[in-house]
Protein backbone atom coordinates (compact mmCIF):
# COMPACT_ATOMS: atom_id res chain seq x y z
CA UNK A 1 0.00 0.00 0.00
CA UNK A 2 2.59 2.38 0.58
CA UNK A 3 4.18 1.73 -2.58
CA UNK A 4 1.10 2.46 -3.97
CA UNK A 5 0.72 6.15 -2.08
CA UNK A 6 4.39 6.56 -3.34
CA UNK A 7 3.71 6.00 -6.54
CA UNK A 8 0.22 8.38 -6.48
CA UNK A 9 1.75 11.33 -4.96
CA UNK A 10 4.94 11.26 -7.11
CA UNK A 11 4.90 14.01 -9.99
CA UNK A 12 7.92 13.10 -12.48
CA UNK A 13 8.41 15.37 -15.33
CA UNK A 14 5.99 15.05 -17.40
CA UNK A 15 8.10 13.09 -19.79
CA UNK A 16 9.11 10.61 -17.56
CA UNK A 17 5.33 9.61 -16.59
CA UNK A 18 4.53 7.38 -19.11
CA UNK A 19 7.59 4.83 -19.71
CA UNK A 20 8.76 4.54 -15.82
CA UNK A 21 5.35 4.74 -13.87
CA UNK A 22 3.30 2.73 -16.78
CA UNK A 23 2.32 0.07 -14.31
CA UNK A 24 1.23 2.82 -11.61
CA UNK A 25 -2.47 3.32 -12.89
CA UNK A 26 -3.00 -0.60 -13.53
CA UNK A 27 -1.92 -1.30 -10.03
CA UNK A 28 -4.35 1.23 -8.81
CA UNK A 29 -7.62 -0.27 -10.85
CA UNK A 30 -6.66 -3.87 -9.87
CA UNK A 31 -8.19 -4.65 -6.65
CA UNK A 32 -11.61 -2.21 -7.50
CA UNK A 33 -11.93 -3.98 -11.24
CA UNK A 34 -11.45 -7.08 -9.64
CA UNK A 35 -14.34 -6.49 -7.72
CA UNK A 36 -16.40 -5.48 -10.16
CA UNK A 37 -15.33 -8.31 -12.62
CA UNK A 38 -15.63 -11.26 -9.79
CA UNK A 39 -19.37 -9.82 -8.78
CA UNK A 40 -20.77 -7.79 -11.41
CA UNK A 41 -19.72 -9.37 -14.69
CA UNK A 42 -19.36 -12.62 -13.95
CA UNK A 43 -22.27 -13.12 -12.26
CA UNK A 44 -24.37 -12.10 -15.12
CA UNK A 45 -22.73 -15.30 -17.32
CA UNK A 46 -24.08 -17.11 -14.62
CA UNK A 47 -27.66 -15.33 -14.75
CA UNK A 48 -27.94 -16.34 -18.35
CA UNK A 49 -26.42 -19.91 -17.85
CA UNK A 50 -28.93 -20.47 -15.05
CA UNK A 51 -31.74 -19.62 -17.13
CA UNK A 52 -30.78 -22.00 -19.79
CA UNK A 53 -30.66 -25.00 -17.28
CA UNK A 54 -33.34 -27.21 -16.34
CA UNK A 55 -33.82 -28.95 -13.45
CA UNK A 56 -35.51 -28.14 -9.84
CA UNK A 57 -33.75 -26.59 -6.56
CA UNK A 58 -33.74 -29.78 -4.73
CA UNK A 59 -32.10 -32.09 -7.36
CA UNK A 60 -29.79 -30.00 -8.99
CA UNK A 61 -29.75 -28.22 -12.54
CA UNK A 62 -28.93 -29.01 -15.73
CA UNK A 63 -27.51 -26.62 -18.95
CA UNK A 64 -29.40 -27.60 -21.28
CA UNK A 65 -29.89 -24.84 -23.52
CA UNK A 66 -33.45 -24.31 -22.85
CA UNK A 67 -33.84 -21.21 -24.93
CA UNK A 68 -37.58 -21.85 -25.07
CA UNK A 69 -37.94 -20.38 -21.66
CA UNK A 70 -37.20 -16.58 -22.69
CA UNK A 71 -40.18 -16.93 -24.90
CA UNK A 72 -42.31 -18.51 -22.22
CA UNK A 73 -41.33 -16.26 -19.71
CA UNK A 74 -42.03 -13.30 -22.05
CA UNK A 75 -45.33 -14.35 -22.92
CA UNK A 76 -46.50 -14.85 -19.13
CA UNK A 77 -44.79 -11.55 -18.12
CA UNK A 78 -44.84 -8.95 -20.76
CA UNK A 79 -48.06 -7.21 -19.22
CA UNK A 80 -45.63 -6.72 -15.94
CA UNK A 81 -42.83 -5.63 -17.75
CA UNK A 82 -44.43 -2.76 -19.59
CA UNK A 83 -46.02 -1.60 -16.77
CA UNK A 84 -42.66 -1.58 -14.96
CA UNK A 85 -41.38 0.54 -17.93
CA UNK A 86 -44.55 2.80 -18.01
CA UNK A 87 -44.45 3.60 -14.34
CA UNK A 88 -41.18 4.27 -14.62
CA UNK A 89 -41.01 6.67 -17.53
CA UNK A 90 -43.95 8.54 -15.86
CA UNK A 91 -42.11 8.82 -12.45
CA UNK A 92 -38.61 10.19 -14.37
CA UNK A 93 -41.32 12.65 -16.01
CA UNK A 94 -43.11 14.16 -13.15
CA UNK A 95 -39.54 13.21 -11.36
CA UNK A 96 -38.13 15.96 -13.96
CA UNK A 97 -40.93 18.41 -13.73
CA UNK A 98 -40.63 18.47 -9.92
CA UNK A 99 -36.91 18.71 -9.62
CA UNK A 100 -35.96 21.62 -12.32
CA UNK A 101 -37.96 24.52 -10.40
CA UNK A 102 -36.07 23.44 -7.20
CA UNK A 103 -32.91 22.48 -8.65
CA UNK A 104 -32.97 26.31 -10.75
CA UNK A 105 -34.26 27.94 -7.76
CA UNK A 106 -31.05 26.43 -5.21
CA UNK A 107 -28.91 26.91 -8.04
CA UNK A 108 -29.23 30.62 -9.45
CA UNK A 109 -31.48 32.41 -6.90
CA UNK A 110 -31.53 31.24 -3.12
CA UNK A 111 -28.69 33.26 -2.39
CA UNK A 112 -27.36 32.26 1.29
CA UNK A 113 -30.33 30.06 1.37
CA UNK A 114 -28.93 27.64 -1.28
CA UNK A 115 -26.73 25.70 1.72
CA UNK A 116 -29.80 24.96 3.93
CA UNK A 117 -31.99 23.81 0.82
CA UNK A 118 -29.18 21.64 -0.43
CA UNK A 119 -29.01 20.17 3.21
CA UNK A 120 -32.83 19.32 3.24
CA UNK A 121 -33.00 17.77 -0.40
CA UNK A 122 -29.98 15.61 0.44
CA UNK A 123 -30.62 14.62 4.11
CA UNK A 124 -34.23 12.71 3.50
CA UNK A 125 -31.88 10.36 1.04
CA UNK A 126 -29.89 9.32 4.04
CA UNK A 127 -32.44 7.93 5.81
CA UNK A 128 -34.43 4.87 5.38
CA UNK A 129 -36.16 4.50 2.00
CA UNK A 130 -38.56 1.54 3.36
CA UNK A 131 -39.90 3.94 6.94
CA UNK A 132 -40.32 6.91 4.01
CA UNK A 133 -42.59 4.44 2.14
CA UNK A 134 -44.63 3.33 5.12
CA UNK A 135 -45.19 7.23 5.71
CA UNK A 136 -47.06 7.46 2.37
CA UNK A 137 -49.22 4.70 3.80
CA UNK A 138 -50.44 7.08 6.48
CA UNK A 139 -50.31 10.51 4.14
CA UNK A 140 -52.57 8.90 1.29
CA UNK A 141 -54.66 6.83 4.01
CA UNK A 142 -58.63 7.54 4.15
CA UNK A 143 -59.56 10.08 6.13
CA UNK A 144 -55.86 12.04 5.92
CA UNK A 145 -55.58 15.46 5.06
CA UNK A 146 -54.57 14.56 1.07
CA UNK A 147 -57.64 12.13 1.04
CA UNK A 148 -60.07 15.04 2.44
CA UNK A 149 -58.12 17.85 -0.05
CA UNK A 150 -58.86 15.22 -2.89
CA UNK A 151 -62.48 14.65 -2.11
CA UNK A 152 -63.07 18.28 -1.49
CA UNK A 153 -61.63 19.15 -4.74
CA UNK A 154 -62.84 16.42 -6.79
CA UNK A 155 -60.00 15.36 -7.89
CA UNK A 156 -60.56 12.28 -7.12
CA UNK A 157 -63.26 11.78 -9.52
CA UNK A 158 -60.22 12.93 -12.49
CA UNK A 159 -58.09 10.32 -10.53
CA UNK A 160 -60.90 7.74 -10.65
CA UNK A 161 -61.42 8.77 -14.36
CA UNK A 162 -57.80 7.80 -15.47
CA UNK A 163 -57.58 4.59 -13.86
CA UNK A 164 -55.25 5.90 -11.20
CA UNK A 165 -57.70 5.41 -8.36
CA UNK A 166 -60.66 3.10 -7.59
CA UNK A 167 -63.52 3.70 -5.38
CA UNK A 168 -62.30 6.79 -3.86
CA UNK A 169 -59.09 5.41 -1.91
CA UNK A 170 -56.16 6.91 -2.89
CA UNK A 171 -54.00 4.41 -1.27
CA UNK A 172 -53.00 0.64 -2.96
CA UNK A 173 -53.10 2.24 -6.75
CA UNK A 174 -51.49 3.32 -9.37
CA UNK A 175 -51.53 6.63 -8.36
CA UNK A 176 -50.00 5.98 -5.06
CA UNK A 177 -47.18 3.56 -7.06
CA UNK A 178 -46.45 5.87 -8.85
CA UNK A 179 -46.64 8.92 -6.11
CA UNK A 180 -44.28 7.00 -4.42
CA UNK A 181 -41.94 6.17 -7.35
CA UNK A 182 -41.67 10.10 -8.09
CA UNK A 183 -40.95 10.84 -4.39
CA UNK A 184 -38.45 8.19 -3.37
CA UNK A 185 -35.97 8.97 -6.52
CA UNK A 186 -36.47 12.78 -6.83
CA UNK A 187 -32.98 13.72 -4.91
CA UNK A 188 -31.29 11.65 -7.49
CA UNK A 189 -32.41 14.08 -10.06
CA UNK A 190 -32.28 17.11 -8.10
CA UNK A 191 -28.93 16.81 -7.30
CA UNK A 192 -27.15 15.99 -10.99
CA UNK A 193 -29.79 18.65 -12.24
CA UNK A 194 -28.45 21.80 -9.74
CA UNK A 195 -25.16 20.72 -10.47
CA UNK A 196 -25.16 21.57 -13.75
CA UNK A 197 -27.66 24.40 -13.37
CA UNK A 198 -25.26 25.91 -10.67
CA UNK A 199 -22.39 25.58 -13.99
CA UNK A 200 -24.90 28.28 -16.00
CA UNK A 201 -23.67 31.94 -16.46
CA UNK A 202 -26.62 34.29 -15.20
CA UNK A 203 -24.98 36.76 -18.04
CA UNK A 204 -26.59 34.30 -20.53
CA UNK A 205 -29.67 35.20 -18.97
CA UNK A 206 -29.50 38.54 -19.28
CA UNK A 207 -28.03 38.89 -22.79
CA UNK A 208 -31.29 36.39 -23.71
CA UNK A 209 -33.59 38.82 -22.23
CA UNK A 210 -31.66 41.76 -23.78
CA UNK A 211 -32.23 40.27 -27.24
CA UNK A 212 -35.61 40.41 -26.62
CA UNK A 213 -36.45 36.64 -25.71
CA UNK A 214 -39.35 36.09 -22.94
CA UNK A 215 -38.93 34.28 -19.94
CA UNK A 216 -40.25 30.89 -21.79
CA UNK A 217 -37.70 31.37 -24.97
CA UNK A 218 -35.01 32.14 -22.43
CA UNK A 219 -35.85 28.69 -21.03
CA UNK A 220 -36.32 26.97 -24.01
CA UNK A 221 -33.17 28.47 -26.05
CA UNK A 222 -31.00 29.07 -23.39
CA UNK A 223 -31.21 27.21 -20.04
CA UNK A 224 -32.71 24.07 -20.81
CA UNK A 225 -29.90 23.13 -23.54
CA UNK A 226 -27.29 23.99 -21.03
CA UNK A 227 -28.73 22.10 -18.48
CA UNK A 228 -28.94 18.62 -20.62
CA UNK A 229 -26.13 17.21 -19.09
CA UNK A 230 -28.12 17.15 -15.87
CA UNK A 231 -30.96 16.35 -17.38
CA UNK A 232 -29.81 13.53 -19.13
CA UNK A 233 -27.91 12.31 -15.65
CA UNK A 234 -30.90 12.71 -13.41
CA UNK A 235 -33.71 11.20 -15.67
CA UNK A 236 -31.18 7.45 -15.79
CA UNK A 237 -30.62 8.12 -12.58
CA UNK A 238 -34.49 7.85 -11.85
CA UNK A 239 -35.19 5.44 -14.72
CA UNK A 240 -33.19 3.27 -14.41
CA UNK A 241 -33.83 1.81 -10.38
CA UNK A 242 -37.41 3.16 -10.70
CA UNK A 243 -37.86 0.23 -13.42
CA UNK A 244 -36.54 -2.45 -10.85
CA UNK A 245 -38.01 -1.19 -7.96
CA UNK A 246 -40.50 -3.44 -6.55
CA UNK A 247 -40.93 -1.64 -2.79
CA UNK A 248 -43.28 1.14 -3.98
CA UNK A 249 -45.74 -1.31 -5.82
CA UNK A 250 -45.17 -4.15 -2.74
CA UNK A 251 -45.92 -1.56 -0.01
CA UNK A 252 -48.54 1.23 -1.64
CA UNK A 253 -49.95 -1.02 -4.23
CA UNK A 254 -52.63 -3.79 -5.41
CA UNK A 255 -52.39 -6.95 -7.40
CA UNK A 256 -52.89 -5.01 -10.48
CA UNK A 257 -49.94 -2.64 -10.06
CA UNK A 258 -47.20 -5.63 -9.59
CA UNK A 259 -43.92 -4.79 -11.05
CA UNK A 260 -41.15 -7.15 -12.87
CA UNK A 261 -39.05 -6.96 -9.99
CA UNK A 262 -41.69 -8.07 -7.45
CA UNK A 263 -41.83 -11.29 -10.33
CA UNK A 264 -38.66 -11.74 -10.40
CA UNK A 265 -38.14 -12.22 -6.52
CA UNK A 266 -41.11 -13.89 -5.67
CA UNK A 267 -39.97 -16.47 -9.06
CA UNK A 268 -36.77 -16.73 -7.11
CA UNK A 269 -37.20 -16.73 -3.77
CA UNK A 270 -40.65 -18.20 -3.08
CA UNK A 271 -41.82 -20.51 -6.11
CA UNK A 272 -38.15 -21.73 -6.55
CA UNK A 273 -38.59 -21.43 -10.51
CA UNK A 274 -34.75 -20.35 -10.73
CA UNK A 275 -34.63 -20.62 -15.03
CA UNK A 276 -38.26 -18.37 -15.70
CA UNK A 277 -36.78 -15.92 -12.67
CA UNK A 278 -33.18 -15.73 -14.27
CA UNK A 279 -34.44 -15.30 -17.57
CA UNK A 280 -37.00 -12.62 -16.62
CA UNK A 281 -34.25 -11.00 -14.91
CA UNK A 282 -31.74 -11.39 -18.13
CA UNK A 283 -34.58 -9.66 -20.41
CA UNK A 284 -35.00 -6.67 -17.86
CA UNK A 285 -30.92 -5.93 -17.84
CA UNK A 286 -30.99 -6.41 -21.82
CA UNK A 287 -33.77 -3.95 -22.46
CA UNK A 288 -32.43 -1.00 -19.76
CA UNK A 289 -29.24 -1.81 -21.39
CA UNK A 290 -30.47 -1.18 -24.92
CA UNK A 291 -33.21 1.68 -24.02
CA UNK A 292 -30.35 3.71 -21.92
CA UNK A 293 -27.81 3.18 -24.90
CA UNK A 294 -30.37 4.67 -27.32
CA UNK A 295 -31.23 7.50 -24.93
CA UNK A 296 -27.60 8.44 -24.39
CA UNK A 297 -26.61 8.69 -27.90
CA UNK A 298 -29.75 10.52 -28.75
CA UNK A 299 -28.78 12.96 -26.00
CA UNK A 300 -25.32 13.38 -27.41
CA UNK A 301 -23.64 12.83 -23.78
CA UNK A 302 -21.31 9.87 -23.49
CA UNK A 303 -19.13 10.92 -20.86
CA UNK A 304 -21.43 10.53 -17.90
CA UNK A 305 -19.08 8.60 -15.53
CA UNK B 1 -44.94 40.11 -13.69
CA UNK B 2 -41.10 39.68 -12.72
CA UNK B 3 -42.17 39.98 -9.25
CA UNK B 4 -45.07 37.23 -9.46
CA UNK B 5 -42.83 35.02 -11.61
CA UNK B 6 -39.93 35.45 -9.24
CA UNK B 7 -42.15 34.01 -6.45
CA UNK B 8 -43.97 31.51 -8.19
CA UNK B 9 -40.47 29.91 -8.58
CA UNK B 10 -39.99 30.25 -4.81
CA UNK B 11 -43.69 28.52 -4.50
CA UNK B 12 -42.95 25.71 -6.63
CA UNK B 13 -39.19 24.98 -5.10
CA UNK B 14 -41.16 25.21 -1.60
CA UNK B 15 -43.83 22.80 -2.14
CA UNK B 16 -40.66 20.69 -4.11
CA UNK B 17 -39.13 20.73 -0.58
CA UNK B 18 -42.57 19.70 0.98
CA UNK B 19 -42.74 17.10 -1.19
CA UNK B 20 -39.65 15.95 -0.48
CA UNK B 21 -39.61 16.35 3.86
CA UNK B 22 -43.54 15.61 4.81
CA UNK B 23 -42.70 11.58 5.18
CA UNK B 24 -39.90 12.50 7.32
CA UNK B 25 -41.89 15.27 9.20
CA UNK B 26 -44.96 12.35 9.24
CA UNK B 27 -42.36 9.51 10.73
CA UNK B 28 -40.97 11.55 13.54
CA UNK B 29 -44.56 12.83 14.59
CA UNK B 30 -46.06 9.18 14.09
CA UNK B 31 -42.85 7.71 16.41
CA UNK B 32 -44.97 9.87 19.56
CA UNK B 33 -48.06 7.52 18.96
CA UNK B 34 -49.86 4.64 20.64
CA UNK B 35 -51.28 2.56 17.83
CA UNK B 36 -54.87 1.01 18.52
CA UNK B 37 -54.23 -2.27 16.72
CA UNK B 38 -50.44 -3.27 15.42
CA UNK B 39 -50.87 -1.01 12.44
CA UNK B 40 -48.82 2.59 13.33
CA UNK B 41 -50.58 4.06 10.64
CA UNK B 42 -53.55 5.95 12.67
CA UNK B 43 -53.10 8.70 15.16
CA UNK B 44 -54.30 7.41 18.32
CA UNK B 45 -52.83 9.17 21.50
CA UNK B 46 -49.21 10.83 22.40
CA UNK B 47 -46.78 8.29 24.12
CA UNK B 48 -43.23 8.11 24.35
CA UNK B 49 -42.57 4.53 25.24
CA UNK B 50 -40.83 3.62 21.92
CA UNK B 51 -38.29 6.64 22.46
CA UNK B 52 -37.85 5.16 26.20
CA UNK B 53 -37.55 1.50 24.79
CA UNK B 54 -36.49 1.55 21.19
CA UNK B 55 -35.29 -1.85 21.15
CA UNK B 56 -38.51 -3.18 22.76
CA UNK B 57 -39.67 -5.21 19.37
CA UNK B 58 -38.18 -8.28 19.52
CA UNK B 59 -35.02 -8.38 16.79
CA UNK B 60 -35.13 -4.87 15.93
CA UNK B 61 -31.70 -3.63 17.51
CA UNK B 62 -30.17 -6.97 16.13
CA UNK B 63 -30.92 -5.93 12.79
CA UNK B 64 -30.17 -2.33 13.48
CA UNK B 65 -26.76 -4.16 14.61
CA UNK B 66 -25.99 -5.79 11.78
CA UNK B 67 -27.17 -3.27 9.21
CA UNK B 68 -24.29 -1.06 11.11
CA UNK B 69 -21.73 -3.72 10.89
CA UNK B 70 -22.17 -4.76 6.94
CA UNK B 71 -22.62 -0.75 6.36
CA UNK B 72 -19.55 -0.01 8.09
CA UNK B 73 -17.40 -2.98 6.52
CA UNK B 74 -18.52 -2.16 3.12
CA UNK B 75 -18.63 1.62 3.19
CA UNK B 76 -14.88 0.90 4.40
CA UNK B 77 -13.74 -1.41 1.60
CA UNK B 78 -15.44 0.00 -1.33
CA UNK B 79 -13.88 3.55 -0.22
CA UNK B 80 -10.47 2.61 -0.22
CA UNK B 81 -11.13 0.51 -3.61
CA UNK B 82 -12.73 3.46 -5.14
CA UNK B 83 -10.47 5.75 -4.25
CA UNK B 84 -7.99 4.20 -5.70
CA UNK B 85 -9.32 3.54 -8.60
CA UNK B 86 -10.53 7.32 -8.97
CA UNK B 87 -6.79 8.64 -8.56
CA UNK B 88 -6.05 6.66 -11.44
CA UNK B 89 -8.74 7.68 -13.68
CA UNK B 90 -8.47 11.50 -12.36
CA UNK B 91 -4.63 11.18 -12.22
CA UNK B 92 -3.24 8.84 -15.05
CA UNK B 93 -2.94 8.09 -18.92
CA UNK B 94 -3.41 4.65 -19.80
CA UNK B 95 -4.33 2.23 -22.48
CA UNK B 96 -8.12 0.51 -21.67
CA UNK B 97 -9.80 3.50 -20.20
CA UNK B 98 -12.72 3.85 -21.78
CA UNK B 99 -13.49 -0.03 -20.76
CA UNK B 100 -12.66 1.20 -17.05
CA UNK B 101 -15.52 3.71 -17.26
CA UNK B 102 -17.82 1.20 -19.17
CA UNK B 103 -17.37 -1.32 -15.95
CA UNK B 104 -17.71 1.25 -13.62
CA UNK B 105 -20.51 2.48 -15.05
CA UNK B 106 -22.66 -0.77 -15.72
CA UNK B 107 -23.58 -1.29 -12.07
CA UNK B 108 -25.38 2.29 -11.74
CA UNK B 109 -26.84 1.70 -15.06
CA UNK B 110 -28.62 -2.31 -13.58
CA UNK B 111 -31.28 -2.15 -11.33
CA UNK B 112 -30.91 -3.76 -8.19
CA UNK B 113 -33.25 -6.57 -8.76
CA UNK B 114 -30.86 -7.93 -11.65
CA UNK B 115 -27.67 -7.64 -9.65
CA UNK B 116 -28.99 -9.16 -6.76
CA UNK B 117 -30.45 -12.09 -8.13
CA UNK B 118 -27.83 -12.69 -10.80
CA UNK B 119 -25.32 -12.71 -7.79
CA UNK B 120 -27.37 -15.01 -6.02
CA UNK B 121 -26.69 -17.44 -9.24
CA UNK B 122 -23.16 -16.96 -9.04
CA UNK B 123 -23.27 -17.98 -5.13
CA UNK B 124 -25.72 -20.93 -5.63
CA UNK B 125 -23.53 -22.41 -8.36
CA UNK B 126 -20.37 -21.44 -6.02
CA UNK B 127 -22.12 -23.44 -3.72
CA UNK B 128 -21.56 -20.63 -0.99
CA UNK B 129 -24.46 -20.63 1.38
CA UNK B 130 -26.51 -17.15 1.35
CA UNK B 131 -25.59 -15.00 4.40
CA UNK B 132 -24.28 -11.42 5.76
CA UNK B 133 -20.65 -12.34 3.79
CA UNK B 134 -22.53 -12.33 1.22
CA UNK B 135 -24.55 -9.13 1.48
CA UNK B 136 -21.11 -7.56 2.63
CA UNK B 137 -20.16 -8.93 -0.59
CA UNK B 138 -22.90 -7.12 -2.95
CA UNK B 139 -22.81 -4.02 -1.19
CA UNK B 140 -18.61 -3.51 -1.59
CA UNK B 141 -19.32 -4.11 -5.65
CA UNK B 142 -22.62 -1.76 -5.97
CA UNK B 143 -21.31 1.23 -3.80
CA UNK B 144 -17.46 1.15 -5.38
CA UNK B 145 -19.02 2.98 -8.46
CA UNK B 146 -20.65 5.41 -6.70
CA UNK B 147 -17.51 6.24 -4.77
CA UNK B 148 -15.37 5.95 -7.68
CA UNK B 149 -17.74 9.18 -9.21
CA UNK B 150 -17.74 11.16 -6.06
CA UNK B 151 -14.17 11.15 -5.68
CA UNK B 152 -12.77 11.67 -9.36
CA UNK B 153 -15.12 14.68 -9.26
CA UNK B 154 -12.57 15.94 -6.48
CA UNK B 155 -9.59 14.59 -7.62
CA UNK B 156 -9.93 15.89 -11.39
CA UNK B 157 -10.58 19.66 -10.07
CA UNK B 158 -7.72 19.63 -8.34
CA UNK B 159 -4.47 21.89 -9.39
CA UNK B 160 -1.56 19.72 -10.30
CA UNK B 161 0.48 22.45 -9.68
CA UNK B 162 0.01 22.03 -6.09
CA UNK B 163 1.48 18.72 -5.94
CA UNK B 164 4.21 19.77 -8.28
CA UNK B 165 4.99 23.09 -5.89
CA UNK B 166 5.42 20.46 -3.05
CA UNK B 167 7.86 18.16 -4.68
CA UNK B 168 9.69 21.44 -5.74
CA UNK B 169 10.43 22.38 -2.52
CA UNK B 170 11.75 19.04 -1.55
CA UNK B 171 8.96 17.16 -0.39
CA UNK B 172 8.93 13.35 -0.82
CA UNK B 173 6.24 11.85 -3.22
CA UNK B 174 5.23 10.40 0.26
CA UNK B 175 5.15 13.70 1.87
CA UNK B 176 3.62 15.39 -0.91
CA UNK B 177 1.00 12.70 -0.92
CA UNK B 178 0.10 12.52 2.65
CA UNK B 179 0.34 16.12 3.19
CA UNK B 180 -0.59 17.86 -0.34
CA UNK B 181 -2.69 15.31 -2.03
CA UNK B 182 -4.93 13.54 0.52
CA UNK B 183 -6.29 15.97 2.09
CA UNK B 184 -7.26 18.30 -1.19
CA UNK B 185 -9.35 15.09 -1.68
CA UNK B 186 -10.47 14.33 1.66
CA UNK B 187 -13.83 15.67 1.03
CA UNK B 188 -14.71 13.83 -2.17
CA UNK B 189 -13.44 10.29 0.18
CA UNK B 190 -15.58 11.73 2.83
CA UNK B 191 -18.55 12.53 0.47
CA UNK B 192 -18.21 8.57 -0.95
CA UNK B 193 -17.69 7.03 2.25
CA UNK B 194 -20.87 8.57 3.47
CA UNK B 195 -22.80 8.08 0.14
CA UNK B 196 -21.81 4.43 0.53
CA UNK B 197 -22.23 3.73 3.81
CA UNK B 198 -26.07 5.42 3.60
CA UNK B 199 -26.38 3.12 0.15
CA UNK B 200 -25.41 0.08 2.03
CA UNK B 201 -27.27 1.15 4.95
CA UNK B 202 -30.49 1.21 3.07
CA UNK B 203 -30.63 -1.40 0.77
CA UNK B 204 -33.03 -4.06 0.70
CA UNK B 205 -33.15 -5.27 -2.69
CA UNK B 206 -30.06 -7.08 -3.50
CA UNK B 207 -29.67 -7.71 0.23
CA UNK B 208 -33.01 -9.76 0.25
CA UNK B 209 -31.97 -11.90 -2.77
CA UNK B 210 -28.76 -12.86 -0.80
CA UNK B 211 -29.49 -12.81 2.87
CA UNK B 212 -30.46 -16.04 5.09
CA UNK B 213 -32.99 -16.00 7.66
CA UNK B 214 -30.29 -15.55 10.38
CA UNK B 215 -28.75 -12.46 8.71
CA UNK B 216 -31.72 -10.19 8.68
CA UNK B 217 -30.91 -6.21 8.25
CA UNK B 218 -32.42 -3.71 9.02
CA UNK B 219 -34.39 -2.56 6.06
CA UNK B 220 -35.26 -6.78 5.72
CA UNK B 221 -36.63 -6.11 9.31
CA UNK B 222 -38.76 -3.26 8.79
CA UNK B 223 -39.96 -5.13 5.12
CA UNK B 224 -40.95 -8.14 7.03
CA UNK B 225 -42.65 -5.52 9.79
CA UNK B 226 -44.61 -3.92 7.25
CA UNK B 227 -46.21 -7.09 6.13
CA UNK B 228 -47.68 -8.12 10.03
CA UNK B 229 -47.81 -4.81 11.35
CA UNK B 230 -45.65 -2.02 12.07
CA UNK B 231 -44.05 -1.48 15.23
CA UNK B 232 -43.51 2.34 16.71
CA UNK B 233 -40.10 1.63 17.10
CA UNK B 234 -38.95 1.51 13.60
CA UNK B 235 -40.41 4.98 13.70
CA UNK B 236 -38.30 5.94 16.18
CA UNK B 237 -35.37 4.72 14.58
CA UNK B 238 -36.15 6.54 11.40
CA UNK B 239 -36.33 9.62 12.82
CA UNK B 240 -32.61 8.95 14.60
CA UNK B 241 -31.44 8.61 11.23
CA UNK B 242 -32.81 11.71 9.97
CA UNK B 243 -31.71 13.40 12.80
CA UNK B 244 -28.16 11.88 12.48
CA UNK B 245 -28.09 12.53 8.93
CA UNK B 246 -28.86 16.13 8.94
CA UNK B 247 -25.96 16.80 11.51
CA UNK B 248 -23.66 15.20 8.96
CA UNK B 249 -24.75 17.31 6.43
CA UNK B 250 -24.62 20.26 8.35
CA UNK B 251 -20.88 19.23 9.73
CA UNK B 252 -19.78 19.06 6.39
CA UNK B 253 -21.43 21.74 5.01
CA UNK B 254 -19.45 24.01 7.85
CA UNK B 255 -16.60 22.43 7.38
CA UNK B 256 -16.37 22.90 3.68
CA UNK B 257 -18.01 26.71 3.80
CA UNK B 258 -14.56 27.38 6.54
CA UNK B 259 -12.20 25.26 3.98
CA UNK B 260 -13.60 27.60 1.40
CA UNK B 261 -12.81 31.00 3.64
CA UNK B 262 -9.34 29.85 4.30
CA UNK B 263 -8.58 29.13 0.71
Amino acid sequence: MANMAVAVGGTPAPAARPTRRNWVPYALLLPGLLWLAVFYAAPMFTLGSQSLQEGNVYDGYVLTGNVGIYPEALSEYWPHLLRSLGYAASATIAGLVLAYPLAYYMAQKAGRWKNIMLILVIAPFFTSFLIRTLAWRIILSDGGVVSDIVHTTGLINLLDIMGLTQGGTLLNSKFAVMAGLTYNFLPFMILPLYAALERLDPRLMEAARDLYASGWETFRHVIFPLSLPGVVAGTLLTFIPATGDYINSRLLGNTQTVMIGQVIDSLFLRVLDFPKAAALSFILLVMIVTLVGIYVRRAGTEELV
Amino acid sequence: MAWIRKHLLLFAALVVLGYLLIPNLIVAIFSFNKPRGRYNYEWNEFSIDAWLNPCGNPGICEALGLSLRIGFTASLVATILGTLVAFALGRHRFRGRSATNLLIFMPMATPEVVMGSSLLTLFVMAGIPSGAMNITIAHIMFCLSFVVVAVKARVSSLDPRLEEAAADLGATPLQTFLRVTLPLAAPGIAAGALLAFSLSFDDYIITNFNASPSSITFPMYVWGAAQRGTPVEIFVVGTVMFLLALFIVIIGQILSARRERQA
